[in-house]
């Protein structure tokens, strides 16, 4: 596909979606306090720029702060999980376990504990986006050529140059995959996490403006928050993806242009 | 001298299938001997027995018996598909053997044994090219050039070029005939083409369907390199024909109708 068509054609479709949301809004008369037009949302995030940027800011260094976490500890398990079936198979399960119990049940349990609102909140987050590259980089470690595996036997590699120089690179694409999914996630976590930790009034991040201004019936500052959030959604996963494209152009089919 | 010596070497896997009945077999250095047989028939097993990737269940096998010790001749080995490293270029691929052998001491002369493989299956122009970029008969030329780079003395093909279209193997053949005249070296084939095992080899070794024995064994006195010319010759049909006729009567024996 063309670069212009692959970039062009989402962003009409967005501008589309605005217009004909900016024109229900103006035709039917809707009060502010129901749905604000995209004019009124725009105002308000440049008013309150001040104060959603700081918001913006809190929210975003919980998210990358978790996301990095998980990658850490998602990545060394896999290496843990690769040198054993049996530390594998006895401890994936309570990988799953942490996957399947909603972290809303969890993270009060979390901001009782730790102290620090803003570390409770990146535990959180972390938690929520560690499921994805622990399994996808296990699979990958696991996923190696056995042909190149016997010709690295055959040219007596150690454990450690196979892993690095066979394993690791073998598992890049399938660790890029979990990154992508685990980036939204950590977004999530940390804005249920926030929405948990709720009104303890040292936390700023944008869920608490959506919190507050949905008290307040500031419909407009909620709808400005939301698209803070998901803008930050969208940065990230085409942050992912380019870090993928980076890695892999080269050499994956997943990163290369049909002939 | 001996390059391979099989004693009495058989192979039964865990799950009671036997792939290769007790089989004494030597291959002389500097041979280009070939196995030809149906699939299945143990050929890839004989060679993984004498890459060590496989133990024999019993008998020995062992490489250049008769050596004095300490004069340690490498190997080298080619598998049916390319299997490359899709992450590394053509250069970093062919490098590998090197870089696994001494990671601690880096090899000077490397670079330029690199150079000279890639040389040899005429790739330099493609050298920082990726496994992906390349075709099917390029990245065999790849696995070959990784081979060599090793300069081993013996080495183990397993029906390297059985993916491949005619053309290009018709091609690859005879310039592999070309480097095992030209760098002396011992060469155990396996294939299931009978033209390609006549064409190319001083020996042609035929076996069973399994479990796998040795039902034939001729030489091929025809001098090298061997040219096309060779391959529309009678000479070259009546070596044929007679590998051919061998294979039928152990399918025969075997109880399998063609």
């Amino acid at each position: 596909m063309q670069a212009g068509l692959r970039y062009g054609a989402p962003f009409a479709v967005g501008v589309a979606l605005l217009a004909a949301w900016q024109a229900a809004v103006t035709a039917l008369d809707v009060p502010v306090y129901l749905v604000p037009s995209p004019l009124t949302v725009l105002a308000t995030l440049h008013r309150d720029w001040a104060l959603l940027s700081r918001s913006l800011a809190f929210t975003l260094v919980v998210t990358l702060a978790a996301l990095a976490l998980a990658v850490l500890i998602g990545v060394a398990t896999a290496f843990l999980f690769v040198q054993s079936r049996i530390v594998e198979a006895s401890f994936f399960p309570y990988a799953v376990l942490l996957q399947v119990t909603p972290i809303v049940a969890i993270a009060p349990l979390i901001i009782i504990w730790v102290k620090d609102t803003r570390i409770a909140l990146v535990l959180c987050a972390g938690i929520v986006a560690l499921f994805p590259i622990v399994s996808n980089t296990t699979l990958g470690l696991r996923s190696v050529d056995p042909g190149l595996l016997e010709l690295f036997r055959l040219y007596g590699a150690g454990r450690w140059q196979t892993l690095v120089r066979l394993r690791v690179p073998s598992a890049l694409p399938y660790f890029f995959a979990g990154l992508r999914v685990s980036a939204g996630l950590a977004l999530i976590g940390a804005v249920v996490a926030e929405f948990v930790a709720g009104t303890g009034g040292s936390v700023s991040g944008l869920a608490y403006q959506i919190l507050l201004s949905g008290l307040q019936l500031n419909i407009p500052r909620l709808f400005a928050a939301l698209f803070l959030i998901a803008a930050t959604g969208i940065v990230l996963s085409l942050a992912t993806a380019l870090a993928a494209r980076i890695a892999l152009r080269r050499w994956h089919a997943s990163e290369q242009e049909p002939q | 001298m001996t390059a391979i010596a099989l004693a009495a070497a058989e192979k039964v896997f865990a799950n009671g299938v036997r792939a290769l009945d007790p089989l004494t077999l030597r291959i002389d250095e500097g041979a280009f001997a070939t196995v030809v047989g149906p699939s299945g028939c143990g050929k890839s097993t004989l060679l993984r027995l004498a890459a060590g990737l496989t133990a024999p269940s019993s008998g020995t096998v062992r490489l250049w018996p008769d050596a004095s010790a300490g004069a340690a001749r490498r190997l080298a080995f080619v598998f049916q598909s390319a299997t490359l490293m899709a992450w590394a270029d053509v250069e970093k691929n062919v490098r590998l053997p090197l870089d696994l052998e001494d990671a601690a001491m880096r090899d000077p002369a490397a670079d330029a044994r690199v150079r000279r493989a890639l040389a040899l299956v005429g790739l330099e122009d493609f050298r920082h090219a990726y496994p992906a970029e390349l075709s099917g008969g390029m990245q065999m030329r790849v696995s070959i050039a990784r081979a060599l780079v090793t300069e081993p003395a013996l080495l183990l093909m397993d029906e390297p070029f059985g993916a491949l279209d005619e053309i290009t193997r018709t091609r690859l053949d005879r310039e592999l005939a070309e480097l095992w005249a030209r760098e002396r070296l011992t060469v155990l084939f396996v294939t299931h083409s009978i033209f390609e095992a006549v064409f190319l080899s001083t020996r042609v070794i035929v076996m069973s369907p399994r479990p796998g024995r040795v039902v034939g064994d001729l030489a091929v006195d025809e001098p090298h390199p061997r040219t096309e010319a060779f391959r529309v010759s009678t000479r070259f049909a009546a070596y044929c024909e007679r590998v051919s006729t061998l294979l039928a009567s152990a399918m025969e024996d075997a109880g399998v109708t063609q």
